[in-house]
């Protein structure tokens, strides 16, 4: 398990060494620099364009602005965005908890309905209740996102009330962030109600954030079950005449998971990663728009050290999947 | 004893949630986060919003609602004969906020106004390169460090500026964000600690609301500054809650969630009118978008090609497709709420019929020339790529072939600047000080060719008069001659001059004094919410 773990490990170093320079890159081989984005309509002198050029860098040879980056790199320094005049290091951990958030209470979600939906499906297979699940699943899994999120807010928050239109927590509770997940600062808080509100806020972004990996949870759940259930093993406990619930639960579902962590744990993963348009409709103050918005100022620092701690994160994720499915499976871990 | 403890506590929470439900609040939905708290640093109206327009004052400011310049935190000024020296009267007994992060021990004078703009000025003053590559943009864009000769502290209360030549715009230009007046005590404070950044995160100013609190992409809170010269506000407290989608900003204000919100969908203005529970403000945008042809280049160079072009555009129709009845036709190329906007001007009519004849006069057959489209949405423009369509419609029926072009912003910006660009380009601008030399020097003076002078046109006369106005002091002198200028603009016709949008300011019945900035700016003084 050990040696397993190292070379996972170590595989993670090249991989490093590639997405820094892919992210280094991708950002400037876009049309315009940050510079230029800054000075607007308005325009700048060629003088004063020159002067900024070597103020942030910019002007010595691309391949000096690299190692100068990985250098910082190797001393913990993501560099400082052009736009705020922040540590890149310190933006990322003030907003990824809210992305982290979202996205656990989002997977918890799909995971929590679409293996159950995916197992009911599997049992009834070509009835009426698979077929409407299975629909169901495929009008979720093409959805639109923006207009889903908006569709729900209209409804829910717009004509019936139930839930806020968008943000983390009412305005009317302030307190200041320590752990950065709302839900547990807002008990920490000890005001009243705050954990409350924290929670309806969580509602809808959840929803439609779980709405994709939900439909692919639950095809994938389905179609592995489908597979379990004709093995012979099954059948074997099925004519032994153990009850169905025992034998679909505890004889077919535990095979079945397999391929299911990996689909979840990709799904997490991707989620990680910011969701772009969940955040950006319920203007959750997440990683993935600030991305966004970086990219479209050209800032360099942040895009490219954005990129190496999402790049990063994923692979985190990944390495832990393995290493569970090398539990769950021993066969994997050699 | 730990129970008392946790009943203390319980009961500070349940007395601190009662006064915060008996605040004033007024939530304004604002439209992106802020850069950082430091006006002079950006040039985005968002993050002056957050910053200069809450947190500080100016010497002098705009008038609410108006861009007219009034006394700020200089009370007077008088302007020297030669109209070099203008010598600034501070106002007495006024108060830095006081917060959880600073505690002021004196009041603001001439040390707070020299720091504020040396700091701009002087490659040597501290805070000069307090963050990583600061540029002072906007300083640099208005000319400020050839202007200013040097700033004096004449005695505490009265500060000298010395220009290296007359400029008549200088107090307008003062009156902007990035001339914003901080606190020289608390620069030092941060300075001994080794904080410099925290200018930038942190903002204490003199201005109508003091910082709170700030969380990136998420809250912005103000409370009322107790002490404010100019009143203590009606309101509590002030909280900016970022909202970046327009539909969802829409959805906020109709729960109540929040009071007020900027950039309504131009598609929702008319469902917000009809709206009981909302009021809709309205102005004119102080911007123009207009169409530069590249008056160096065959046959663009005969001005009566170009007023003929001018002739073949429908421009009731662009107002009615791109900005779906929130703009109106341009004329000049100032908007018409700016002084010296010349009524009198004629707008060359919509007649197909006459541009083909005046293009055949001039020579011109099978003519075919680019346009470029903006690739972004801009107030001014909202829908380059359709506007670009209806003009080459337009075009099209009086024999003109057009190609349309784009590139990718910041490229489109670079290339559009270069004299020998091919075809006729889609642009505009928004007004930075409510000045018509804003307008008339920056986008068509002859210094500007190369630059952001897009349509290269050098016109000696009409360079002159905007020169000239610039030195002259009285706004009555100098507005006659923008208007000649405005009259040789039209002759000329270096621009098709399209629209000036209007700019919606969607909020709850129950807000009450706001006034609309048509410099675009959102401040929030002087409004107070209805019990």
């Amino acid at each position: 398990m050990l040696r397993f773990l190292l070379f996972r490990l170590a595989l993670l170093i090249p991989t490093f060494v590639g997405v820094s320079i892919v992210a280094f890159a991708f950002i400037r081989l876009l049309p315009g620099d940050p510079i230029m984005m800054l000075a607007g309509e308005r325009g700048i002198s060629a003088e004063r364009y020159a002067e900024l050029q070597a103020a942030y860098g910019f002007d010595r040879p691309i391949i000096v602005q690299y190692l100068d980056y990985l250098w910082g790199l190797l001393h913990g320094d993501l560099g400082t965005s052009v736009v705020t005049r922040r540590p890149v290091l310190d933006e990322f951990f003030t907003l990824f908890p809210a992305t982290l958030e979202l996205s656990l209470c989002a997977i918890t979600l799909a995971v929590f309905l679409g293996v159950p939906l995916g197992v009911i499906a599997a049992v009834k297979r070509g009835s009426w209740v698979d077929q409407s699940i299975m629909g169901t699943a495929l009008v979720g899994y093409s959805m639109p996102i923006f207009w889903w999120g908006l569709l729900l807010i209209i409804l829910f928050s717009g004509i019936l009330g139930w839930t806020p239109v968008s943000g983390r927590i009412s305005l009317l509770y302030f307190f200041p962030p320590v752990t950065g997940f709302m839900l547990i600062d807002s008990l920490l808080s000890g005001q009243d109600g705050a954990f409350r509100s924290a929670l309806s806020h969580l509602v809808l972004p959840s929803i439609v954030l779980a709405t994709i990996p939900l439909a692919v949870i639950a095809r994938q759940t389905r179609s592995a079950m489908l597979e379990v259930l004709g093995e012979d093993y099954v059948r074997t406990a099925r004519s032994k005449g153990l009850p169905p619930a025992r034998v679909i639960g505890l004889h077919a579902l535990r095979n079945a998971l397999i391929p299911v962590i990996t689909t979840i744990g990709l799904q997490i993963g991707v989620l990680m990663a910011g969701a772009i348009l969940t955040e950006t409709i319920f203007s959750w103050p997440g990683i993935g728009k600030w991305m966004v918005d970086s990219v479209f100022k050209r800032d360099y620092a942040v895009v490219q050290g954005g990129l190496l701690l999402i790049a990063g994160i994923i692979m985190l994720v990944n390495l832990i999947v393995d290493v569970l499915y090398g539990l769950v499976n021993p066969r994997i871990r050699h | 004893m730990k129970m008392k403890l946790t009943f203390a506590a319980a009961l500070m929470a349940a007395t601190a949630m009662s006064s915060a439900a008996a605040a004033k609040t007024l939530v304004y939905c604002s439209e992106g986060s802020p850069e950082g708290f430091d006006p002079a640093l950006y040039t985005a109206g968002t993050t002056f919003d957050a910053s200069s327009k809450a947190v500080y004052n100016r010497l002098v400011q705009f008038e609410p609602g108006t861009t007219n310049t009034v006394p700020g935190l200089a009370e007077s000024w008088e302007v020297s004969d030669d109209g070099l020296e203008i010598t600034f009267h501070l106002r007495e007994g006024v108060q830095f906020h006081s917060t959880n992060f600073f505690t002021p021990t004196r009041e603001f004078n001439a040390d707070d106004v020299l720091f504020s703009f040396n700091r701009q000025l002087q490659e040597d003053a501290p805070f000069h390169d307090y963050v990583s590559g600061a540029s002072w943009e906007y300083f640099n864009a208005m000319s400020m460090p050839d202007l200013i000769e040097s700033i004096e502290k004449v005695d505490d209360m009265t500060v000298k500026f010395t220009l290296t030549r007359p400029e008549a715009p200088f107090i307008a230009n003062l009156a902007m964000d990035f001339a914003s007046i901080m606190s020289k005590e608390y620069a030092d404070q941060l300075a001994e600690a080794g904080n410099e950044g925290n200018l930038n995160q942190q903002p204490i100013g003199t201005g109508p609301f003091q910082f709170v609190a700030y969380q990136p992409d998420a809250v912005i809170r103000y409370q009322a500054h107790e002490n404010y010269w100019n009143g203590r506000q009606p309101i509590d407290d002030l909280v900016f809650s970022i909202t970046t989608e327009a539909s969802v900003r829409q959805q906020k204000l109709l729960a109540g969630e929040c009071h007020i919100m900027p950039y309504p969908n131009p598609a929702d203005v008319e469902s917000l009118e009809e709206n009981s529970d909302i009021t809709l403000m309205q102005q004119e945008g102080l911007n123009v978008g207009y169409l530069a042809y590249n008056t160096q280049q065959e046959p663009f160079d005969q001005k009566e090609v170009r007023k003929a072009l001018n002739m073949a555009i429908n421009k009731e129709a662009i107002i009615e497709a791109v900005f779906q009845g929130s703009g109106q036709i341009a004329k000049n190329p100032i908007p018409p709420t700016m002084w010296s906007y010349n009524d009198a001007v004629e707008d060359d009519p919509y007649d197909p019929d006459a541009a083909r004849e005046m293009l055949e006069e001039a020579g011109v057959t099978d003519l075919s020339m680019r346009v470029w489209a903006m690739p972004v949405q801009r107030p001014y423009n909202p829908n380059a790529r359709r506007m670009a369509e209806l003009i080459q419609e337009d075009f099209s029926n009086v024999g003109v072939d057009v190609e349309i072009v784009s590139y990718e912003w910041g490229e489109y910006l670079e290339r559009s600047k270069e004299e020998d660009r091919d075809g006729a380009v889609l642009l505009g601008w928004t007004g930075d000080n409510g000045d018509p030399d804003n307008f008339l020097a920056v986008l068509l003076g002859c210094d500007a060719v190369g630059g952001a002078n897009r349509a290269q046109w050098c016109n000696e006369e009409f360079n002159d008069l905007v020169q000239e106005a610039k030195t002259l002091q009285s706004q009555e002198e100098r507005a006659e001659l923008y208007e000649q200028a405005q009259v040789i603009f039209k002759e000329e016709a270096p621009w098709a001059t399209i629209a000036h949008s209007t700019v919606f300011m969607p909020m709850r019945n129950e807000v009450e004094g706001y006034k609309m900035d048509p410099l675009g700016g959102h401040a929030f003084e002087g409004v107070d919410l209805a019990e």
